[in-house]
């Protein structure tokens, strides 16, 4: 016998709706703007990652997206409609915060069916609704129990599911998973991922972990500083970063000075292949990545400072005589120890070459 | 120039804390014998004067024997006119808390609630002008208030629940400090983002979120302004109403037995509104379904 019920996901599956950020400017008078100008378009059932570091705009720019933060000038659409007017309550968006924002004097189960209580959805679908957000995100079991019988992994399906049991247009993440430890993380992280995939709602993560953000989002905007350096696919943003800030948030990378004339770029007398890009012959900083530079029997001569064990892989810091340093990652057969004199060589080209200023 | 960015360094040797077995005591919990200890102490301290009053209430004028009598005086029908200042002062006093309560919910609640949420900058303003009567002592205050009372006098009359707007002013720290306290450990600005992020207006979110995770802080303050008004001497007597407490300070003067009766229901009236406090914060609601 077969069952005709939907999945969880099934029933919670929502047409994915555009968002786009049109020129926002917000200033909170600090002297910098906090979002300057930025302009982004997420497709419909798209996963898009904002990453940059503490207080380049992320946040500000999803708050932005949400309402819950006004904007000086620019427009916020959702769907086809500007939504700067429009009050948070009426946006029809999901949100999963950074802290845990469970209303405690609630239960889990009242939690997730606050939003449908909002929207007066009739007792029996709500509670249907309610049982399978909960399935979805595998807490089924718990919807009598309050915030504070629950882990913070729980916590945060929680939080997800109440989020999403609505059928927002837009689901926003902000930092969901800073708060947990490293295991529940990654978890919950691919959880969101499958779920984002199953529902196909559009949705918006803040993070300031580049791996998150590399793992789980179809296209990743990189930012500083109030502007957006860089949107693309997490190949694109590893493999050929834009700008020198992306090429070294963006995945480990060396910094190396040297002189690039006719597509190459000689570096303490070794040779790199540049990327096709439009910078001018003369002095440049290309990024090169540390699995982009081995240990050689010959090559510039270096002295170990650190090796760290990774697994498989090995990372290690390298003295060049030239007087700076150099991650190398090599093979965990490889055991330099520190103050042994080795040789580095360059296998690959760098992944990012910038005019020196 | 290279830059070798966030390379993990092996090999770091930490320095060795010397005397790490040692652990010190200050700071630590008490332990059961001295909790019961100083519990025993403190309970003494508070009951002696308390047994000492009911004591005296039950003892008979010049012999010292035991009597029923002053108990039975207060509930007599026959005496209700010895007694009338008293029973008007004690109505008073509760129409007093009455009011002083609803001032304190209906405007000094929605004041820290806008602080908090919407204007983080004025939080500090609020809390300096809330905190300024427990620092200014009462009978200052009063010699300000008597020439504010001539014109309340004039437009609002002189009945005594006027006296509920310089008592407002003087219960503001007791009031505060609870409310802050739990505001302070609830995160209410994520907890109404959540909420409107879900739908719910402004209002809503303030009727469905805030207002039931500041239940303990809210009931406290309330009844920390309740024994703060009923035992309010100074301003009531300076300004001329009759208040439970200036009506036992004449009571006292003819019949101290009643008066003493009077003192000793207060205190535990109070005493039970502080276990009351003390305990609303930890009564876990809701009932669970059964499954």
């Amino acid at each position: 016998m077969t069952s005709t019920a939907p999945s969880p996901a099934e029933s919670l599956v929502v047409r994915g709706t555009p968002v786009s950020l049109v020129d926002v400017v917000k200033d909170y008078g600090s002297g910098q703007r906090a979002l300057d100008a930025i302009s982004l378009d997420v497709h419909p059932g798209e996963f898009v990652a904002l990453l940059g570091p503490s207080g380049c705009g992320k946040t500000t720019a999803l708050r932005a997206i949400s309402g819950l933060e006004t904007i000086d000038s620019g427009h916020v659409r959702i769907g086809d409609q500007d939504v700067e007017a429009v009050a948070v309550h009426k946006r029809d968006i999901g949100m999963v915060f950074q802290s845990y924002s469970l209303f405690p004097h609630m239960t889990v189960a009242q939690n997730v069916a606050f939003g449908l209580r909002m929207r007066r959805v009739a007792s029996a679908d709500r509670t249907r609704r309610v049982q399978e957000a909960l399935d979805l995100v595998g807490l089924g079991s718990l919807g009598e129990r309050f915030a504070h019988q629950l882990s913070g992994g729980q916590q945060q399906r929680v939080a997800l599911a109440r989020a999403l049991v609505t059928r927002p247009r837009v689901l926003l993440l902000d930092e969901p998973l800073s708060a947990l430890d490293a295991k529940v993380r990654v978890q919950l992280r691919d959880e969101i991922r499958r779920i984002q995939q199953e529902t196909g709602i559009t949705t918006v993560f803040v993070t300031h972990d580049q791996e998150e953000a590399l793992a789980v989002a179809d296209r990743v905007a990189v930012m500083n500083a109030g502007v957006i350096e860089q949107i693309g696919t997490p190949e694109d943003l590893y493999l050929r970063p834009a700008t020198e800030f992306v090429a070294g948030f963006v995945g480990l990378s060396n910094r190396l000075e040297g002189v690039l004339e006719h597509g190459r770029v000689a570096v303490a007398g070794q040779d790199l292949v540049a990327l096709p890009n439009a910078v001018q012959d003369g002095p440049v900083a290309a990024f090169v990545r540390p699995e982009d530079v081995l240990l050689a029997e010959e090559g510039l001569p270096a002295i170990v400072l650190s090796t760290s064990f990774l697994g498989a892989q090995r990372r290690t810091v390298v003295q060049l005589e030239a007087g700076s340093a150099l991650v190398v990652q090599h093979a965990a057969s490889e055991r330099p120890q520190p103050g042994d004199l080795v040789h580095v060589a360059f296998s690959g080209r760098p992944v990012a070459v910038a005019p020196l200023r | 120039m290279t830059t070798a960015a966030a390379a993990p360094v092996a090999d770091v040797v930490r320095p060795r804390r010397s005397g790490g077995s040692r652990r010190s005591r200050v700071g630590a919990v008490p332990s059961k014998a001295t909790g019961a200890i100083v519990l025993v102490v403190i309970g003494v301290l508070f009951a002696i004067p308390l047994i000492a009053m009911t004591w005296f209430t039950f003892q008979t004028v010049g012999t010292g024997a035991f009597t029923l009598a002053h108990w039975a005086a207060i509930l007599d029908p026959a005496q209700a006119s010895t007694y009338s200042d008293l029973f008007a002062g004690i109505g008073n006093s509760l129409i007093l808390a009455v009011i002083v309560v609803v001032i304190i919910v209906a405007l000094l609640l929605p004041a820290m609630l806008l602080a908090e949420l919407r204007y983080p900058r004025v939080h500090r303003v609020l809390e300096f002008v809330c905190l300024i009567p427990i620092t200014v002592p009462t009978i200052v205050l009063v010699v300000g208030f008597v020439p504010v009372y001539q014109v309340v006098q004039s437009v609002l009359g002189s009945d005594p629940w006027t006296l509920a707007f310089a008592i407002g002013v003087i219960v503001l720290p007791y009031a505060y400090r609870p409310i802050q306290a739990n505001i302070g450990v609830t995160n209410l600005t994520t907890l109404t983002e959540a909420a409107r992020s879900l739908g719910a207006s402004w209002p809503v979110a303030v009727w469905r979120v805030v207002l039931p995770n500041l239940r303990r802080g809210l009931l406290s303050s309330c009844l920390l302004t309740v024994s703060v008004v009923l035992g309010e001497f100074t301003i009531a007597n300076f300004l001329g109403q009759n208040t439970f407490q200036t009506a036992l300070l004449l009571l006292q003067q003819t019949d101290p037995y009643v008066a003493t009766i009077c003192a000793v229901v207060a205190l535990l009236f109070v005493f039970a509104l502080l276990v009351l406090i003390s305990t609303a914060g930890s009564i876990r609601r809701p009932r669970r379904k059964k499954s």
